[in-house]
């Protein structure tokens, strides 16, 4: 090994340190912990097992819980595309000092605890919350319907804070795009709105695209905000894992589901990103 | 009336003046070069054709019709960016496409007529690619193409050759020429480079300051620049301050051509030449530097220091610390009275 090899290995050994000791060693933990058996009398039993994999991928109970954690995710996502793309369109075109004040706007909710903006959540969401009251008044419900412990709250809460990675994600392609673009197409004869939809949202989709891995697997692997809005009757994947490591205290079981979850967010981001650097590669120097 | 009129047009950001009573009129079918330093005002005249800039004041008119009530999507002129503004996300095909689709052409027509424009340009095999596999003069190609295809009533450019290496500047100088007589579509090019310039232009409005400085074909801004702004920033000139004698004007007591007040003489490095009878300004050859095709002397003279340019064509030329007289023809010299600023 010569010198400069050695030194390079130097540098990056604190780091490697961290990450094994703090990241790989828990992991490989959990992973080995999920194939432990468990009794109520005995606790965790040190068997080599797949019965909790078994267990989790047999029971409908399961099956509803990790495919809630999908939908609440994939409709997080898209809401997160749909307000947050237009939103850093929006942002870009703005003049100083108001993109300025309007940036710190939009990564408020990263600014707030999760704790306080979550339980401000629950007190808009509530039985005699203001959303529920509007919607009453605007004659949309016939009662006041409250959202807490519903999959829309979660969503709702969820967007509120995910919404600004969308946002820096796509402005950070919308940065990399030659605004003279834009004049070409509207010289060219287009309207404002064909060129929004043709010129720059293509050029913004790398971003749309990288933002929605962020948003989706922030979002499926939520804690906080699913366990104080959707509480215990609408458990999701990070929840129920929760639930069985301190409530029933099967470890083992938890483990496998954590597993489950990080394989399954795993798989889909790697796919996603398959898929973008295919289709994207061609156009856009990465 | 001139098919593009610009009258006293006037753009104003705040106190800051870009440009100043401007009165322009280009005929059909002209290439014209609006031709000065960075911040002269050219760029932003351009940007109030093309309608992405509204003059504070003044009318554009294009073919009698007023334009300042009209949309720059409602102009219908092809405009090629400095940057070339190409689609990125677009086969070179669909790039070209786009102005006639947004106008609605049909699909076999816009077929045929993307594929001829991409032919008039050398690209015609090219058609499937995308922007960021072409060289930049390919992309220029593509963006002239594409600002062609609509058959605009004016074609702008926006410096569209600053991005290219000189080989390929030249080159495409050549080219562009040759496809705006083709297709005989009105220019305005807008050029820092005054060589480019000089090689298009039928006419060049020479610009400074946010006003005209002279418009004039690019032999007249040459040989007759109308102001001691246009000599200098249009190839290099050497000024001398003369004093009247009874036998002429004199620089530094060596008389050298007729003239009966004090004046600032401007005269061409290549109209300079040595003499070896009589009259001329004494000097003594400081430096001689082979260009190629041309030499380059400075010779110091007591009237200041004078660039001198001769043809590489074989004739002997003084060395470096001789001592030589220049001289030159009354006719080739521009005079401008002492006391008159230009």
């Amino acid at each position: 090994m010569n010198a400069q090899a050695r030194q390079g290995w130097l540098l990056v050994a604190p780091a490697t340190l961290l990450f094994v000791g703090i990241v790989a060693t828990p992991l490989a933990m959990t992973l080995l912990l999920s194939f432990n058996g468990w009794s109520s009398t005995q606790g965790i039993v040190p068997t080599l097992t797949v019965q909790n994999y078994a267990e989790i991928l047999s029971d409908s109970f399961f099956a509803e819980i990790f495919l809630r954690t999908l939908r609440i995710a994939l409709w997080v996502t898209l809401i997160c595309v749909l307000i947050g793309a237009p939103e850093a369109y929006i942002l870009r075109r703005m003049r100083e000092p108001w993109r300025s004040s309007f940036i710190l706007v939009v990564i408020g909710p990263l600014l707030v605890s999760v704790v306080a903006r979550t339980l401000g959540w629950a007190l808009l969401l509530g039985g005699n919350g203001l959303i529920p009251l509007a919607l009453h008044r605007l004659g949309l419900t016939s009662s006041p319907v409250s959202l807490m412990f519903t999959e829309t709250g979660v969503v709702i809460a969820l967007v509120h804070v995910l919404v600004p990675f969308m946002v820096l994600s796509v402005w950070a392609s919308l940065a990399r795009m030659d605004p003279a673009t834009e004049r070409a197409a509207q010289s060219l004869g287009a309207s404002q709105i064909t060129i929004f939809l043709r010129i720059v949202l293509p050029q913004a989709m790398p971003g749309i695209l990288s933002g929605g891995i962020i948003v989706f697997s922030l979002a499926a692997s939520a804690f906080a905000t699913p366990a104080i809005i959707g509480g215990r009757r609408l458990k999701v994947a990070s929840t129920l894992a929760y639930d069985e490591f301190l409530n029933t205290l099967n470890w083992p079981l938890g483990a496998a589901i954590a597993v489950l979850l990080l394989v399954g967010i795993v798989a889909i981001v790697v796919g996603w990103n398959r898929f973008i650097e295919r289709r994207y590669s061609q156009v856009f120097a990465s | 009336m001139p098919y593009l009129a610009l009258e006293n047009i006037r753009k104003a950001y705040g106190p800051a003046v870009a440009v100043d009573r401007l009165d322009l009129g280009v005929e059909k079918g002209e290439f014209i070069s609006l031709l000065g330093p960075s911040g002269c005002g050219k760029t932003t005249t351009l940007q109030m054709i093309a309608g992405f800039v509204e003059p504070t004041q003044g009318a554009i008119a294009l073919d009698g019709i007023d334009l300042s009530r009209l949309a720059p999507e409602k102009r219908g002129l092809g405009i090629v960016f400095q940057s070339y503004a190409l689609f990125p996300h677009m086969t070179v095909a669909a790039n070209v496409a786009f102005g006639l689709e947004m106008r609605r052409v049909g699909k076999a027509e816009i077929r045929q007529r993307v594929e001829q424009a991409l032919a008039m340009v050398g690209l015609a095999d090219k058609g499937g690619r995308y922007p960021r596999q072409m060289s930049g003069g390919q992309q220029q190609r593509v963006a002239l193409a594409r600002a062609l295809v609509i058959r605009p009533a004016i074609l702008l450019l926006d410096e569209p050759l600053s991005n290219l290496d000189a080989k390929q500047r030249e080159e495409m100088q050549l080219e562009l020429r040759q496809i705006q007589r083709q297709s005989g579509t009105t220019t305005v090019l807008v050029t820092h480079d005054q060589q480019e310039a000089l090689a298009l232009s039928d006419r060049i409005v020479v610009m400074n300051q946010g006003r005209v400085e002279q418009i004039g074909s690019p032999f007249d801004v040459y040989e007759r620049p109308g102001s001691a702004f246009v000599a200098t920033f249009l190839g290099r000139t050497n000024t001398f301050s003369a004093e009247p004698t009874p036998r002429g004007l004199a620089v530094a007591g060596h008389v050298m051509m007729p003239g009966e007040r004090p004046a600032t003489i401007s005269i061409r490095p290549e109209k300079v030449d040595f003499t070896t009878d009589g009259d001329g300004l004494p000097g003594r050859v400081l430096t001689r530097v082979f260009q190629g095709n041309h030499w380059l002397l400075h010779v110091e003279t007591p009237g200041g220091l004078c660039l001198v340019i001769r043809p590489n064509d074989g004739r002997p030329l003084p060395g470096e610390g001789e001592t030589v007289v220049l001289a030159f023809r009354a006719r080739d010299a521009s005079l401008s009275l002492a006391g008159s600023t230009p």
